[in-house]
C-alpha cells in the first residue's frame, strides 16, 4: 500500500529534481557562452560564417512566408474594413500586425524550425562523432570556438530576418490591396505612415525579435550540446529544440506584449 | 630512460560502477606502448584519464611530472598542446577539408603566417601519403584515408605524447598495415611517445615496444611483444590467439542446457 503511494511521489520528485538540475545546467552553459564570447569577436569571420548559415540560408523561407502572410492579412483586413467604409486603413492594419506581432513571432518560429533545428543537429552530431572531444583534446575550447560564434550569429540574424519578414509582408499587402483590389495607393501608404510609430512599434518589434533570437539560439545550442551522442539522442534533441523554442517564443511574446503595449 | 607518463594506483568509477581498480603503469619517453584488453575493460577510460578529461577517484596520473587532475583549465590546455590524440573514427571536422583539418591547431595556437602553415600542412599530409587529397572533405575520404588525415592532424604541432584510441577499428588489412607503420615511423621521427589503446593484437604487437594487458579494470600482465606472444597466462593466451573458449567462456552464464530444454530438473 505504502509502495503504491510513494512510487508516484518518488517519480514526481525525481522529475522535479531533474528539471531543476537541467535548468541550472542550462543557465551555467549560457553563462559560459557569454563569458567566452571573446574568441568570436576577436575573429569576427567566425560569426560572419554563422550569420550566413543561420541568416542568409533562412532568407528564402522568410521571404516566401512573409509575402503570403502579408497577402492574407490584406485580404482578411479588407474584407472586414470595407464593412465600416475604411478600406484605406488596410495598409495600417497590415503594417501594425506585422511590425508589432507577426513579423517577430512568425519569423522566430520559422527561424527555430529552419536554423535552430539545424544548429542542434550539427552540434549533436559533432558530439556523437567526437569532434567536440577532439577539439577539447587539441586545447581548443568548444564553447568559445563552436558555440559562441553560433550564438552571436543567430542573435544578429534574427532581428534582420524579422525586419525582412515584415518588409516583404507589407509589400505582399500592397500587392493585394492596391494592385489586386484597387485601394487608393496614396491612402494606403499615408495612413500606414501616420499610424506606425518608430519608437512604439518598430523598436518594440526589434526588441521582441532580439529576445526571441536569444531564446531560440540558446535553446538550440544547449539541446545540441546536451544531446546523448546517439542517432536517437540527436533526433530527440532536434525535436525538443523546435517544441521548446516555439513555446518559449509564444510565452515571451505574451509577456513582452503585456509590458510594451499596455494602454497603447 | 626517463618516464613520460606515470599512472600510480589509479581507480576510477562511473557513478558507482568501478571501471579501473588500482592501475599502475609507466611509459618511457620514446616508447610506443600498447594497452590491450577486451571491449569495456577500461582502456579508453585510462586514455581519457591520461589526457586529463577525467579525474581519478583514487591515485594520480602524471605526465611529464605534472599531476593531470591537479591542473587548472589553462594549465590543462597548455599541457594538451603538447599532446595529440587520434580518435577511434578520426573525428575529423566534417565542414573542413583535409588541409583545413590539419591546419586547425596551427591556426588556433600559433601566429604563423598562412604561407608557412601551408608548407607545414603539406609536409604533414605528405608524411601520411595524402598530400594529393588536401582539398577533399572528410565525406569524400575512405575510412583508411580519413584515419590518415586524422593522424596528420594529431601530429600537426609535433606533440611529445601521442594517444591512439582503437586506431585499427574498421580498417581493411592494407589500411591497417599503413596506419600501424605510420604510428611507429611518426613516433620515431618526431621523438615522441605513443600510447596505443587497441584490441587488435597481431597488428599492434608488430609495432609496439611494450604491452600492458588489462581485464576487468586491472592490469593482468605486461611485457614486450615477444613475452606476450609466449605468455602462458590463460587469459592472455586466449586473447592473443583468439581462442573461442577459455577463462572468458563462450557461453554467457545461464541455466544448464538440459534444464533450459526441460530435459532435467533444476535444483530448487
Amino acid at each position: 500500500m505504502l509502495d503504491r503511494v510513494s512510487a508516484p511521489l518518488q517519480r514526481l520528485g525525481r522529475q522535479v529534481v531533474n528539471a531543476i538540475w537541467r535548468l541550472g545546467y542550462a543557465s551555467r552553459f549560457f553563462l559560459f557562452v557569454l563569458l567566452r564570447s571573446g574568441t568570436g569577436f576577436r575573429r569576427f569571420q567566425l560569426i560572419i560564417k554563422e550569420i550566413y548559415f543561420t541568416g542568409v540560408l533562412s532568407l528564402i523561407i522568410i521571404i516566401v512566408s512573409g509575402l503570403f502572410v502579408g497577402m492574407v492579412l490584406a485580404l482578411q483586413g479588407y474584407e472586414t474594413l470595407q464593412k465600416y467604409g475604411s478600406s484605406e486603413a488596410v495598409g495600417t492594419l497590415v503594417a501594425l500586425s506585422l511590425v508589432r506581432e507577426l513579423g517577430p513571432v512568425v519569423a522566430a518560429l520559422l527561424f527555430a524550425s529552419r536554423a535552430g533545428s539545424a544548429m542542434t543537429a550539427e552540434i549533436g552530431l559533432m558530439k556523437a562523432t567526437e569532434q567536440i572531444s577532439a577539439m577539447e583534446m587539441m586545447a581548443v575550447d568548444p564553447i568559445a570556438r563552436v558555440i559562441g560564434p553560433r550564438f552571436w550569429g543567430g542573435l544578429i540574424s534574427m532581428p534582420l530576418l524579422a525586419a525582412m519578414f515584415s518588409a516583404v509582408g507589407v509589400f505582399g499587402g500592397y500587392l493585394i490591396a492596391v494592385v489586386l483590389i484597387g485601394v487608393d495607393e496614396g491612402a494606403f501608404w499615408s495612413q500606414m505612415q501616420n499610424a506606425v510609430d518608430f519608437r512604439d512599434d518598430i523598436v518594440n518589434g526589434i526588441i521582441k525579435s532580439v529576445v526571441f533570437g536569444v531564446a531560440v539560439t540558446a535553446i538550440a545550442l544547449f539541446e545540441g550540446y546536451d544531446a546523448p551522442p546517439t542517432a536517437e539522442g540527436v533526433s530527440h534533441a532536434t525535436t525538443r529544440t523546435v517544441v521548446t523554442s516555439s513555446l518559449a517564443i509564444l510565452g515571451l511574446d505574451f509577456v513582452l506584449t503585456a509590458f510594451m503595449f499596455r494602454g497603447a | 630512460m626517463e618516464n613520460l607518463v606515470e599512472v600510480e594506483d589509479v581507480s576510477f568509477a562511473y557513478d558507482v560502477r568501478p571501471v579501473l581498480k588500482g592501475i599502475n603503469m609507466t611509459i618511457r619517453r620514446g616508447q610506443v606502448m600498447s594497452i590491450m584488453g577486451l571491449s569495456g575493460c577500461g582502456k579508453t577510460t585510462l586514455l581519457r584519464l591520461i589526457g586529463g578529461a577525467l579525474k581519478p577517484t583514487r591515485g594520480e596520473v602524471r605526465v611529464a611530472g605534472r599531476v593531470m587532475h591537479g591542473l587548472t583549465q589553462d594549465e590543462l590546455y597548455e599541457m594538451r598542446r603538447k599532446m595529440g590524440m587520434l580518435f577511434q573514427f578520426g573525428a575529423l571536422f566534417t565542414d573542413m577539408t583535409a588541409f583545413d583539418n590539419v591546419a586547425f591547431q596551427m591556426r588556433e595556437h600559433t601566429n604563423l603566417p598562412e604561407s608557412m602553415i601551408r608548407d607545414l600542412v603539406l609536409m604533414k599530409l605528405h608524411a601520411v601519403g595524402l598530400r594529393g587529397a588536401q582539398h577533399l572533405l572528410p565525406s569524400e575520404l575512405s575510412g583508411g584515408m580519413a584515419r590518415r588525415v586524422a593522424l596528420a592532424r594529431t601530429v600537426a604541432l609535433d606533440p611529445m605524447l601521442i594517444m591512439y584510441d582503437e586506431p585499427f577499428t574498421g580498417l581493411d588489412p592494407i589500411s591497417m598495415g599503413v596506419i600501424g607503420n605510420l604510428i611507429r615511423r611518426l613516433n620515431d621521427a618526431l621523438g615522441a611517445t605513443s600510447i596505443v589503446v587497441t584490441h587488435d593484437v597481431q597488428e599492434s604487437l608488430k609495432i609496439v615496444d611494450y604491452v600492458y594487458f588489462m581485464s576487468d579494470g586491472v592490469v593482468v600482465t605486461q611485457g614486450t611483444p615477444d613475452e606476450i606472444r609466449e605468455s602462458e597466462a590463460p587469459f592472455v593466451h586466449q586473447f592473443v590467439w583468439g581462442e573461442m573458449d577459455g577463462p572468458l567462456p563462450f557461453h554467457y552464464a545461464g541455466a544448464r542446457i538440459g534444464e533450459a530444454l526441460g530435459l532435467e530438473r533444476g535444483h530448487a
